[in-house]
C-alpha cells in the first residue's frame, strides 16, 4: 500500500497547487477590479511630481518644495465650494507661510485670463497654476472640486479631502505640515 | 483507499466500472456497458477525506459546471435588461440614475452590480469558478480515461465483449482464417491492430476522444486572457479629445507620446440627392458621411511630468478615419466621435455716433489676450472672461470651463476716453457702464472641431485568438473523427464479434459489414435496438 499512499500524496500536492494557483489569481482579479480605491494618489503614497506654470508665467515644479509642507489645492473660479475656502486658505498662508508651508492652487484647466483675474478679485498671495492639459488633474485621479492633498516635507501624502473646508480645518491641516 | 479486484487478478482503483485489463465488468445488472470514460473510476471518487479533495470533487462534478454556465447565461442576459453604465448619460450619477429611472427595480440592479457587469465581482468569480470547473473535471476525466485505453489488452473477458452494443457470435469452419480474413479488411481501412493468442483488437483515432479536453484547454485559455486584461500594461481603453491645431498626451503612454489633431474634417450626405432626401428628412438635420483626423504623432524626449512642456519630435503623421485606425507600437487609435466649438469672437471697434471703425479684435476663446493695441491711441483691454457666462447675486461668473456662452469684460481706450469705457460683450447681451461713446460691434464666431479618440492597446488578443484556435481544434477533432474499435475473439470455437464507438453507429456498422462480406461471420446486432424494444414489449 506504501505506493499507493505515494501516489495518493502526490495527488493531493497537485490538487492543493492547482485550487492555490486559483485561488491566488482569482483574488488578485477581483482585488484589482473591485476591491482597490481607484484613486491613482492615495494617503502614504509620495505626491507625483509635476510642473506648472503660475498665472505670472512662473515655472512651479513640485519636487522644488521638498523641505516644505504643501497645501496642494485643485480648484475653479466656477465651483462655489472653492470660491468659498479660497480666501480662508489666504489668509492661513499668510501665518504659516514663514513657518515652511506652500500653497500651490492648481485650477483644473480654465483660460488664463480667466483664472488671473478672478486671484486678483481676491487678492490672493500664493502661487496659482494652471493644468491647461489637465495634466496633473487627471494624474491626480481629481474628480470633485474642490480636492485638497496634504503633502509633508518628505513628500508624502498625509491626507486627502474632497470638499470645501472651514478655516479651522486648513488651520490644523497646514500646522501639520509645518517641517 | 478501497481496492476493486478482478478475476484475472488485476487491482482496480474504487468506482472502476469495468476491469481496466480485462474489460470485466463489476456491474452484472447492466445489458450495456457504459464506455464514457471505458468504465474507469473517475479520480475524484476515490477519496474524499480531506478539505481539499472536498472542494476538488465538488467541481470534478458535470453537474455543477453546467450549473455555473446556467448561472453566467443568467446573469448575461440580466445584464441586458437595463443600460450598462457606459451607456447611460454621461453626467448622470449612476448611483441614483437606476432608481430614479426605474424603480426598485433600478435599484436593485445597481445594488447587485449589473450596471457594470463585466466588472461585478460576483460575475468574475463565476467565470473563474466556470474555469475551475473545466480543469478539475477535465483532469479528473482524461487521466483515468487516456490510462484504461493505454492499458487496454487485446483479449477481453467474454461478458465485455457480449456487452458491447455491437455485437454477434458466429459458427464457422475456418474461424482462423475469417479472423484473418477481417483483420486484412480492417487494415485496409486503416485500423491499428493488434494480435494476442488469435484474437484481434483493430481501432482507429483515439485521438478523437481527446478532443473535449483539447476544447477545454482552449475555452480556458480564453478565460485566462480575459483575466489578464486586469494586470496594469495589457489592456488601455481610454478616450481622449484633442481640438483641432492642439495636441494631448496620449493616455497608456505615460506622456511619452503626443499626439496633433492637425486638421478634422466631416463630409455630410448630400441632402439634395435624391437617394437620401427622404431618409435625411426624417431625421430633421445633417448626417456625417465620413470624418477623419489628420494627425502628427510626437514622441516626447524631454520631461515626461505631468504638465511640463513637453520636448516634441515628429514620428509620424497619418489619418484616423472610422474604422480605420492610426497605429504605432502595440497602440491603435480610433476616430470615434467628434464636437464643434466655439474658437474665436471677432469684434470691431467702433465709434456709436460716426460709425467709424477703428480695428478688429480677435478674441481666443480658450486662452484670450490682454491687451488688443489697435494704434492711433486705440486700445482694447480684456478685463475678465467668462467662457459659459451667467449672472451671479454678487456679478458675472462662469458656470464651467467650456466657452459655451462667453462672455467678455472690455474697456475700450482711445484718445477721449484714456481710461477706457466699460462694455460687457456676450451673446445677445451688451451691457454698458454709463453712456459709452464707443461700442463693441460684434462681427463673427469662428468654431473649430475637436476630435474624439479611443486609445487601444490590448496585449491579450494574441491570446484569445490562440484560445479560440484551440478551441476550434478540440471541436473539430472530437465532432469529425469517431473513435472504432473491434474485438475478433474465439470463444468456444465460435468467433465473437463486438466493436464500440463513442459516435457515428450507423455508419461503423456498415464499415464492419464489408469486412466481414468475403467471410461467413454474422452481422453485428446493435444490441441497443433490442434492448430498447424489449424495454418497450415489457
Amino acid at each position: 500500500m506504501s505506493q499507493s499512499n505515494n501516489v495518493k500524496q502526490k495527488r493531493l500536492i497537485l490538487r492543493t497547487v492547482i485550487l492555490a494557483v486559483f485561488i491566488i489569481v482569482l483574488g488578485y482579479t477581483i482585488y484589482s477590479n473591485v476591491f482597490k480605491n481607484p484613486a491613482p494618489v492615495q494617503v502614504g503614497d509620495i505626491a507625483p511630481d509635476f510642473e506648472l506654470q503660475t498665472t505670472n508665467g512662473e515655472t512651479v515644479k513640485l519636487s522644488d518644495y521638498r523641505g516644505k509642507g504643501v497645501f496642494l489645492n485643485f480648484w475653479s473660479t466656477y465651483c462655489e465650494g472653492c470660491e468659498i475656502e479660497m480666501p480662508y486658505m489666504d489668509s492661513q498662508y499668510q501665518f504659516f507661510k514663514d513657518k515652511g508651508v506652500e500653497v500651490l492652487a492648481v485650477d483644473v484647466g480654465e483660460p488664463a485670463l480667466t483664472v488671473k483675474k478672478f486671484a486678483e478679485k481676491y487678492n490672493l498671495t500664493f502661487p496659482v497654476l494652471l493644468d491647461e492639459k489637465q495634466e496633473v488633474t487627471k494624474r491626480y485621479g481629481v474628480l470633485p472640486i474642490p480636492a485638497t492633498f496634504i503633502i509633508d516635507k518628505d513628500g508624502v501624502v498625509l491626507d486627502y479631502i474632497e470638499g470645501s473646508l472651514p478655516e479651522q480645518s486648513i488651520r490644523v491641516l497646514m500646522s501639520k505640515i509645518v517641517p | 483507499m478501497k481496492i476493486v479486484q478482478c478475476e484475472c487478478g488485476h487491482n482496480n482503483p474504487y468506482g472502476t466500472q469495468v476491469c481496466e485489463i480485462c474489460g470485466n465488468p463489476f456491474d452484472e445488472n447492466e445489458q450495456l456497458l457504459n464506455m464514457r470514460y471505458e468504465g474507469a473510476a473517475r479520480r475524484s471518487q476515490t477519496y474524499n477525506t480531506t478539505i481539499v479533495d472536498k472542494i476538488w470533487n465538488f467541481f470534478s462534478s458535470v453537474k455543477v459546471g453546467i450549473w455555473l454556465i446556467v448561472l453566467v447565461l443568467l446573469g448575461s442576459v440580466l445584464g441586458t435588461v437595463l443600460p450598462q453604465q457606459q451607456y447611460i448619460l454621461s453626467n448622470a450619477p449612476p448611483e441614483t440614475f437606476y432608481e430614479e429611472q426605474y424603480g426598485w427595480f433600478g435599484w436593485l440592479y445597481y445594488t447587485l452590480g449589473f450596471h457594470e457587469l463585466f466588472k461585478s465581482w460576483w460575475f468574475l468569480l463565476l467565470l473563474a469558478l466556470l474555469g475551475l470547473s473545466l480543469i478539475v473535471a477535465s483532469l479528473d476525466r482524461i487521466i483515468p480515461l487516456y490510462r484504461s485505453l493505454k492499458k487496454q489488452r487485446v483479449t477481453r473477458n467474454t461478458s465485455f465483449l457480449k456487452r458491447q452494443r455491437l455485437f454477434s457470435a458466429s459458427e464457422v469452419e475456418h474461424p482462423e482464417e475469417s479472423i484473418q480474413s477481417v483483420k486484412k479488411q480492417l487494415e485496409q481501412k486503416r485500423y491499428k491492430v493488434k494480435e494476442e493468442n488469435g484474437n484481434v483488437l483493430a481501432e482507429k483515432n483515439r485521438f478523437s476522444r481527446w478532443g473535449p479536453y483539447v476544447n477545454h484547454t482552449g475555452l480556458v485559455i480564453v478565460l485566462f486572457a480575459a483575466m489578464l486584461r486586469f494586470i496594469p500594461g495589457m489592456y488601455v481603453n481610454e478616450t481622449v479629445s484633442i481640438r483641432e491645431g492642439e495636441y494631448m498626451a496620449i493616455p497608456g503612454t505615460n506622456y511619452e507620446y503626443y499626439l496633433e489633431n492637425e486638421e478634422f474634417s466631416i463630409e455630410y450626405y448630400d441632402p439634395t440627392d435624391e437617394k437620401y432626401e427622404a431618409a435625411l428628412e426624417r431625421i430633421n438635420g445633417l448626417q456625417a458621411k465620413t470624418y477623419q483626423t489628420d494627425a502628427n504623432l510626437y514622441r516626447n524626449i524631454g520631461s515626461t511630468i505631468p504638465g511640463a512642456q513637453p520636448e516634441l519630435e515628429f514620428v509620424k503623421s497619418g489619418k484616423i478615419i472610422v474604422n480605420e485606425p492610426f497605429t504605432f507600437d502595440s497602440i491603435s487609435l480610433y476616430q470615434t466621435g467628434y464636437g464643434t466649438e466655439f474658437y474665436k469672437m471677432m469684434f470691431q471697434l467702433a465709434n456709436k455716433e460716426t460709425g467709424e471703425q477703428f480695428g478688429t479684435v480677435e478674441v481666443n476663446l480658450d486662452n484670450p489676450q490682454e491687451v488688443h493695441d489697435l494704434g492711433n491711441g486705440y486700445k482694447v483691454k480684456v478685463l475678465d472672461y467668462f467662457p459659459d457666462f451667467e449672472m451671479k447675486e454678487d456679478g458675472p461668473a462662469t458656470k464651467s470651463k467650456f466657452p459655451n456662452n462667453p462672455g467678455i469684460a472690455f474697456s475700450m481706450i482711445s484718445p477721449e476716453h484714456p481710461e477706457g469705457e466699460i462694455s460687457f460683450v456676450a451673446i445677445r447681451t451688451n451691457v454698458e457702464l454709463g453712456d459709452n461713446d464707443y461700442k463693441m460691434e460684434f462681427i463673427s464666431m469662428l468654431n473649430r472641431d475637436v476630435t474624439q479618440l479611443t486609445v487601444k492597446k490590448d496585449h491579450t488578443l494574441w491570446l484569445i485568438a490562440l484560445g479560440g484556435f484551440i478551441f476550434m481544434i478540440g471541436l473539430t477533432q472530437g465532432m469529425y473523427w469517431n473513435h472504432r474499435r473491434v474485438w475478433l475473439q474465439q470463444v468456444d470455437g465460435e468467433v465473437w464479434i463486438a466493436a464500440h464507438t463513442n459516435r457515428g453507429w450507423d455508419g461503423f456498422q456498415q464499415e464492419i459489414t464489408q469486412c466481414i462480406q468475403d467471410t461467413k461471420l454474422s452481422e453485428p446486432v446493435d444490441q441497443d435496438v433490442t434492448v430498447k424494444k424489449s424495454k418497450e414489449s415489457e
